[in-house]
């Protein structure tokens, strides 16, 4: 085609109007549906690339319009009600480990850093906000990480209630402390033993045997025999007197690279 | 839209989707930019929105300040990406072709529309909103001086100047073949 007038370059313009791909308006709203966990009802909203927000029925009164204003004034998208649940979001909430995909966009590195961090504590195991600091590459932010995490978007699916205070107590939980105490007992932590410890000053345990020490939620201090087992205040102590850390729980923060497994080696 | 927002909004996209993202890929150039252009000036809007009141807006002309926003989505995409490092080049997906036309016909409008598509980008920001919105968009004068916030007269100069440079991009002998990648004054 030549354009040798006006009137052909406008043609040409006029031509190039284009058809969005489907899918725009997915890009552009989160969806939001009502599903059970292990907390009761809870309200849920995702987008293409994940969950995006958990909020309990309870803490919003049972309101479905609370629970919208609350996502649109954080995340700033419309919603719309979702036909179905993401992959795995059901199973997840009522309690089994499951792979489900989070979106995370929007958060600092550091909230993203804490939330990783969180999100591989196991279940029925506690550890301490300093431990997630730590863990998160800032020891120093231990306030941070409790003030993060009391805004964690996505409560159950990253487990903020297995983080507790470094004392022993299990302190507080963005829907109450009272519910805090309710998921760890379900998931079995040894909630009884693990405070009549903290009330002697124990706050880690290790092995004469394996010369190991732990958080005393770690299946590796909880099979410690009563003859064998050595309560600590402090990890520090604990290294003192000559254990060295769990790799499993990592009671004194990140190790350095573990040696490559040799054959017949007993593990933590 | 004013009592419930957010299937006000669902409507609101749907009716102004086609002219937004047409605007979004002749500014941005490539299919995959537009869509993201698209969906961060909807969100901006919508942002926009919530804080607006009732009254505000039921006056608010929606297609004008739409565009408005995603004239300064792209502009501000456009800046931020000049920081940084480009991305390699893209290689355009063709257009599935259209029932009724030949292949002949399709093959020739395709080329067409990548070479006006390639000299587009090449025209200043202001003449490139003004021509995209005149004439591929097919918006009146009015509203073009709205979006670019000038005088009616001031659009109609930057559409009808832009028109112009267009067409001498377009006639220019083209060298080697490419038009694109040449700084043309």
């Amino acid at each position: 085609m030549m354009f040798n007038d006006l009137d052909s370059v406008t043609d040409a313009l006029a031509g190039l109007t284009a058809t969005p791909v489907p899918g725009l308006t997915d890009r552009i709203f989160g969806s939001w549906l009502a599903a059970p966990s292990r907390l009761g009802a809870t309200f849920v909203a995702f987008t293409g690339a994940g969950v995006q927000f958990v909020r309990s029925a309870e803490s919003v009164r049972g309101d479905a319009a609370a629970f919208g204003d609350a996502y649109r004034d954080r995340f700033g998208r419309p919603l719309r009600p979702a036909d179905r649940a993401p992959a795995g979001l059901l199973v997840a909430l009522a309690g089994r480990p499951t792979p489900v995909r989070l979106d995370l966009r929007g958060l600092s590195d550091f909230e993203r850093d804490v939330l990783t961090a969180t999100s591989r504590i196991p279940a029925g195991q506690i550890r301490p906000y300093g431990w997630v600091a730590r863990e998160a590459g800032r020891p120093r932010a231990v306030r941070a990480v409790g003030s993060v995490l009391a805004r964690n978007p996505v409560p159950l699916l990253i487990p903020c209630h297995r983080v507790v205070r470094a004392d022993g107590l299990l302190g507080d939980y963005m829907f109450g402390s009272t519910h805090k105490e309710q998921l760890l007992r379900a998931e079995q932590m040894n909630v009884d033993e693990v405070a009549a410890l903290a009330r002697q000053g124990v706050h880690f345990v290790g092995s004469d045997t394996t010369g190991v020490v732990c958080f005393p939620t770690c299946p590796h201090a909880r099979r410690i025999t009563p003859a064998h087992r050595h309560g600590f205040r402090t990890a520090a102590a604990a290294l003192t007197a000559g254990h060295r850390p769990c790799h499993h729980c990592r009671p004194t923060g990140p190790l350095p690279q573990r040696p490559p497994p040799t054959p017949g080696a007993v593990g933590d | 839209m004013v009592t419930d927002l957010d299937s006000g909004f669902a409507e609101v996209v749907r009716t102004h989707e086609r002219v937004v993202y047409s605007v979004a890929l002749r500014l941005s150039g490539r299919p995959a930019d537009a869509e993201d252009l698209a969906a961060e000036a909807f969100l901006r809007a919508y942002q926009a929105l919530r804080g607006y009141h009732g009254e505000r807006i039921a006056s608010l002309r929606l297609r004008p300040w739409l565009l408005t926003i995603v004239r300064n989505t792209a502009r501000n995409t456009a800046r931020d990406a000049a920081r940084r490092p480009a991305p390699p080049p893209a290689v355009e997906p063709a257009e599935p072709p259209a029932r009724g036309a030949s292949v002949e016909q399709q093959v020739e409008r395709d080329d067409v529309a990548r070479e006006l598509g390639l000299v587009l980008v090449q025209l200043p920001e202001a003449q490139r909103v003004a021509v995209v919105l005149r004439h591929v968009v097919g918006l009146p004068t009015s509203e073009v001086a709205e979006v670019l916030g000038c005088p009616d007269g001031t659009a109609k100069s930057h559409i009808s100047r832009g028109l112009h440079r267009l067409r001498a991009l377009l006639t220019e002998p083209a060298g080697d073949g490419l038009v694109a990648g040449r700084t043309l004054r």
